[in-house]
């Protein structure tokens, strides 16, 4: 029908029942990757202008290590044994402390809707915003973990282990959060139910982050929990991004 | 068209009379598979060599467990269906299927542990199959709180079916890395039971019960559709010819 220019004579044809339906996608002008580091330095820079904010995670984890001395007892040794534990959970909990907050500004002042109506994928540039809160979060928790473990009696050995395992651990926690951040969008007091809905889906990477910790203390060879913290990680990077990007749809409806 | 009987059950009014027509249905062999799996169980089967008459929670623990990972399953197939295709009343089948599953799962939970209390000598064993019923009792939850926390019910259904089928990704990896993560840290568990060595008096009871459990979620589900259908309709026309009948 486009093809022609319609003469007066030429009558109308109605659209075709069943036919194929145009869907409108605006194309964007800036490249995927561009998008994807201007969306990542934005969020980046944001979070520097707030820097009180950037460090209660990183301040919670020490304070929840402190805890546990004073809960159970002063002694290296017993503090040793549970030190896995203790710096797993810390960790688990410090990473859901900024959850809440990952896409909940974006989403009120219409951020979200122009990345949703920019052309870009919504899913790339939400997965950059969960990148920027690993980035700030996951990454720092892992280089603060070892000092938390050493106060726990932790052997200098076992340093390497327990950053590689925070680190591989604390990306399939972002992701599995930025999901649970997506669903909760549209609730007024998520943070509760954001844990609720999180925490279980964090339970394996728990269980084999504190695995490897633990072989690392026993100075064993972790590779193999590593490796299943690595899988967990990859299954998260292919999976979480399209939940992430679909939870949000739901809320911006 | 072959598809017409599918099209017509995403009607809510057809749906609703249809789930009232086929409750009985279920409701009656339901009746008798459990009364008789109780019977045989209970009463006809011989004790255990080793458990002695303890082993009998079997016959409601198993069932139990076996409904909260299929009651999951329906769950998360209705949802994806509901998000798939948009049809509210798959989204309904989600809804209604959350609050029996968690049931089952309790069920579960509750029965494990008192045939734990003869068996460990506790209550409470991290066992891998408690500890992932216990996870898979958190999911219903989380499903529920999800639920109930938007107002907007179409949000709310699209919201917690996406979570529903992101649970159900993760319940093969709890189920694995719980069984991985118990295997480093205890011996095997004593409640090791071989059901090829059964003999059909304790067997067929117990196929009975699974069969009788499978058949009253069926049958709840009904009702709870129902349910959930005049609630989701409840400003609709059909309604007030549908419940003056």
């Amino acid at each position: 029908m486009s093809d022609r220019i319609a003469s007066a004579g030429d009558s109308v044809a109605p659209p075709v029942e069943g036919g194929p339906t145009v869907r409108l996608r605006l194309r964007a002008a800036t490249p995927l990757s561009t998008a994807l580091g201007l969306t990542l330095a934005r969020d980046l820079r944001l979070a520097f202008r707030k820097r009180g904010q950037l460090v209660q995670p990183l301040v919670f984890f020490a304070i929840v290590t402190t805890l546990f001395p004073l809960a159970i007892s002063p002694e290296l040794s017993r503090l040793r044994d549970v030190a896995p534990g203790v710096l797993w959970v810390a960790a688990l909990l410090s990473s859901q402390l900024a959850l809440e907050f990952l896409f909940r500004d974006d989403a009120q002042d219409g951020t979200l809707e122009q990345y949703a109506l920019s052309g870009q994928s919504l899913t790339w540039l939400l997965f950059a915003k969960t990148a920027a809160h690993w980035l700030l979060t996951g990454l720092p928790l892992a280089l603060m973990a070892p000092l938390a473990g050493l106060s726990l009696g932790v052997p200098a050995a076992a340093v390497p282990g327990i950053v590689a395992s925070v680190a591989v651990g604390s990306v399939a926690l972002s992701l599995i959060g930025s999901m649970g951040a997506a669903l909760t969008l549209g609730v007024k007091r998520s943070g509760a139910l954001l844990s609720l809905l999180t925490l279980p889906l964090a339970m394996p990477v728990l269980i084999f982050g504190a695995r490897a910790t633990e072989l690392a203390i026993k100075g064993g060879s972790f590779g193999a929990p590593l490796q299943l913290l690595g899988a967990l990680a990859v299954l998260g990077l292919t999976l979480a991004p399209l939940a992430t990007a679909a939870g949000v749809r739901i809320n911006l409806e | 068209m072959a598809w017409t009987w599918f099209h017509r059950l995403g009607s809510p009014p057809y749906l609703y009379s249809l789930a009232a027509r086929l409750t009985p249905w279920f409701a009656w062999p339901t009746l008798v598979l459990i009364l008789g799996g109780v019977y045989g169980g209970l009463v006809l089967a011989p004790p255990d060599y080793q458990q002695g008459d303890g082993f009998r929670i079997i016959y409601v623990h198993a069932p139990s467990a076996w409904m909260s990972l299929m009651v999951y399953t329906t769950m998360a197939v209705a949802a994806a269906a509901g998000l798939i295709w948009r049809i509210k009343v798959a989204h309904a089948v989600a809804a209604s299927c959350a609050p029996i599953g968690a049931s089952f799962t309790l069920c579960a939970l509750v029965t494990g542990s008192l045939w734990g209390a003869p068996m460990w000598g506790t209550y409470w064993e991290w066992d891998p199959r408690l500890t992932f019923e216990l996870i898979l009792l958190f999911q219903y939850l989380g499903y529920m709180a999800l639920r109930s926390a938007f107002e907007d019910l179409q949000r709310a259904d699209r919201a917690s079916a996406m979570l529903a089928v992101v649970g159900v990704v993760n319940v093969p990896i709890i189920h694995y890395s719980v069984i991985w993560w118990n295997s480093l840290h205890q011996a095997p568990s004593v409640m090791k039971l071989a059901k090829s060595d059964m003999p059909a008096t304790m067997l067929i009871p117990l196929l009975m019960m699974f069969l009788g459990f499978t058949l009253f979620f069926v049958t709840v589900l009904l009702i709870r559709l129902r349910g959930e259908v005049l609630t989701r309709e409840r400003s609709a026309s059909w309604i007030r010819e549908a419940v003056t009948l």
